[in-house]
């Protein structure tokens, strides 16, 4: 099938020839999207029909938008008015938001094609795609694997070329990891940048919302239409928003890349090492400085985020009760008795396991010892990178220690699952800007991702390093649909 | 860490009472289970007492320089009774509907 989607350039380009209202270019996608997704299953609930009418009245809004008619999935906990909003749980069926979240408006006004609906871990609890209450989505490179996860049918959309460009949110690596496994770039902001409004809260303090895409010249379109001050979102920073775009097509001479060891195990996979290796090779012909750094505690990431993330999310999943919206088990006659068959019929087991974990660490007697005990590791997390980031400007790093794992590998192992996400979750405990961008295939002929970190709002710095990277390689020209097998 | 003899006392009942507090109720076989990976997790994890934080403040937002948000608490348009009730399971007389909570005499 003809790639329309490399680029958003490239796809208004296709646009314009056309010669058509986005209607019905709006039904074309929507039938592409059907085909393609037969296999892929990037899309957990979309509604064609929806997404025709909202191109009906982009036709009838002007020609005005940077985004005109450019096609954006949404992950599936982000609210999208009348759309079916159910984070991949049954316990949210039936669930349509009577407002938008604010990211959506903010693309609605630069007149995006907002395509809901697309497939994630069971409230983003995951790194596979595989705890969705609907199935999982497969990865395009090898239809056996996994995508990645949580934002794995986001990912997967904008790799098999279903979309430009996509939303994820990102509480410990789900827009990074999923975009590394699938060969595509996706940038998780500062703590703050991006207004979390109606992003269904998973770990309050940890998520943000972020783009995917295919290159990093979207990428930084899409982040400098999203971001902002947003008084409905209190932790949201009220900063002026830089023209991300340009810090496009700059040089990197003299920009200095700290290395750090802790992120380089012996135990890595070794088709993941030799492409960061080749990546820094790169970044040092381009005249960037590499250093060696610290980061000690590091280690103790995994288990930090494993206290703090299932005790917000316990919190916040104490709502699903059955009353106001969503799914009502219909067998209890009493109020609690509804409560409890509600959540345990509602609930997936990823789900119910994090909120065991979370109701545990936070019970009385234990609070000190693991919730606060984990707030203060934190502290030490962040004053790590503090203190690197004053010896570089950036932190170069493998995303994810192994590429896409087989459908099934690692279910039963709650432990080995939480561990794939040992190199993305220091930058949400810390709250700063990452991003991963392909560099290359690994063994299997899956896609390898380096992430690059900053500190807090210099977003700037990694857009600028992952282009120059990116204009020097062909990486991000690699496209899954041009592969004959899967 | 003074509380090191806990770590290892994830029971069944104990993960049955965790259970409840989360209004959840566990069939026998998932009970083993949870107990079992719980028990695995919460080892992992225990590796946090390492960590001196002897002296070290607990993150409670990751940008110093946060403060405290504030607004005019300004009567603002609510959400539409119609629109708020549009998702519930059950509704009546403009009210979201639920079992009977109190007991008969």
């Amino acid at each position: 099938m003809e790639d329309i989607s490399s680029s958003i350039s490239d796809f208004k380009r296709w646009l314009e020839e056309r010669k058509e209202p986005l209607a019905d270019t709006a039904r074309a996608l929507t039938d592409r999207i059907a085909v393609i997704d037969k296999k892929i299953k990037a899309f957990a609930c979309l509604d064609s029909k929806n997404v025709i009418k909202r191109a009906q009245n982009l036709d009838k809004a002007g020609r005005r938008g940077l985004l005109r008619g450019v096609p954006i999935a949404i992950k599936n906990n982000i609210c999208i008015k009348g759309e079916l909003t159910t984070c991949a749980s049954h316990v949210l069926e039936g669930f349509r938001p009577p407002y938008n979240a604010t990211v959506i408006e903010k693309l609605e006004k630069e007149k995006a094609l907002i395509i809901g609906g697309a497939n994630m871990d069971e409230f983003a609890f995951g790194s596979s795609c595989e705890t969705s209450y609907y199935g999982p989505t497969h990865n395009p490179w090898d239809t056996g694997r996994i995508p990645g996860g949580s934002s794995g049918g986001s990912a997967a959309a904008v790799a098999a070329g279903e979309v430009v460009a996509a939303l994820g949110s990102d509480t410990g690596g789900s827009i990074r990891q999923p975009a590394s496994m699938c060969g595509v770039v996706g940038l998780k902001p500062t703590y703050g940048r991006v207004s979390r409004y109606g992003l269904i809260a998973f770990a309050s303090s940890l998520d943000q919302i972020g783009p995917i895409t295919r290159n990093v010249s979207d990428c930084a379109s899409i982040l400098e239409v999203i971001s902002g001050y947003d008084e409905k979102d209190s932790t949201s920073v009220n900063r002026s928003v830089p023209r991300y775009t340009e810090s496009l097509n700059k040089d990197i001479k003299g920009l200095t890349i700290g290395i750090p060891s802790e992120y380089f195990p012996p135990g890595i996979d070794a088709g993941v090492k030799s492409r960061i290796d080749g990546a820094i090779d790169v970044f040092k012909k381009l005249g960037a400085r590499t250093t060696r750094i610290s980061l000690p505690h590091t280690k103790y990431a995994v288990s930090c985020y494993y206290i703090i993330a299932p005790a917000e999310a316990s919190s916040n999943l104490a709502r699903y009760d059955g009353v106001h919206y969503g799914y009502r088990s219909g067998k209890a006659v009493s109020l609690i008795e509804m409560y409890i068959a509600t959540r345990n019929e509602g609930f997936g087991e990823e789900a119910k396991r994090r909120i065991l974990l979370g109701t545990y660490s936070l019970s009385s007697g234990y609070y000190e010892e693991y919730y606060l005990k984990a707030q203060k590791v934190r502290t030490k997390i962040s004053d790590d990178f503090r203190e690197a980031f004053k010896s570089c400007d950036c932190i170069l790093t493998p995303t994810s220690p192994t590429t896409a794992f087989k459908i099934g590998e690692r279910t039963d192992d709650p432990l080995k699952m939480y561990l794939s996400d040992i190199f993305t979750i220091p930058a949400n405990l810390a709250g700063l800007p990452a991003v991963s961008i392909p560099c290359g295939m690994g063994e299997n002929d899956l896609p390898v991702g380096l992430q690059l970190m900053a500190s807090p709002f210099n977003e700037e710095t990694l857009i600028k390093a992952a282009h120059a990277f990116e204009r020097a390689t062909d990486h991000h020209k690699m496209f899954s649909g041009q592969k004959k097998s899967g | 860490m003074e509380h090191a003899d806990k770590k290892t006392a994830i029971t069944e009942d104990l993960v049955r009472y965790v259970a409840r507090l989360a209004r959840l109720s566990l069939k026998e076989e998932d009970l083993v289970k949870f107990r079992g990976q719980l028990s695995q997790i919460l080892e992992y994890i225990a590796q946090l007492g390492e960590v001196d934080t002897e002296g070290t403040l607990p993150t409670t937002h990751v940008l110093t320089s946060m403060k405290n948000v504030f607004r005019e608490d300004e009567p603002a348009e609510p959400l539409p009774t119609e629109e708020a009730l549009s998702n519930a399971p059950a509704r009546k007389d403009g009210f979201f509907k639920v079992p009977k909570i109190i007991e008969d005499a």
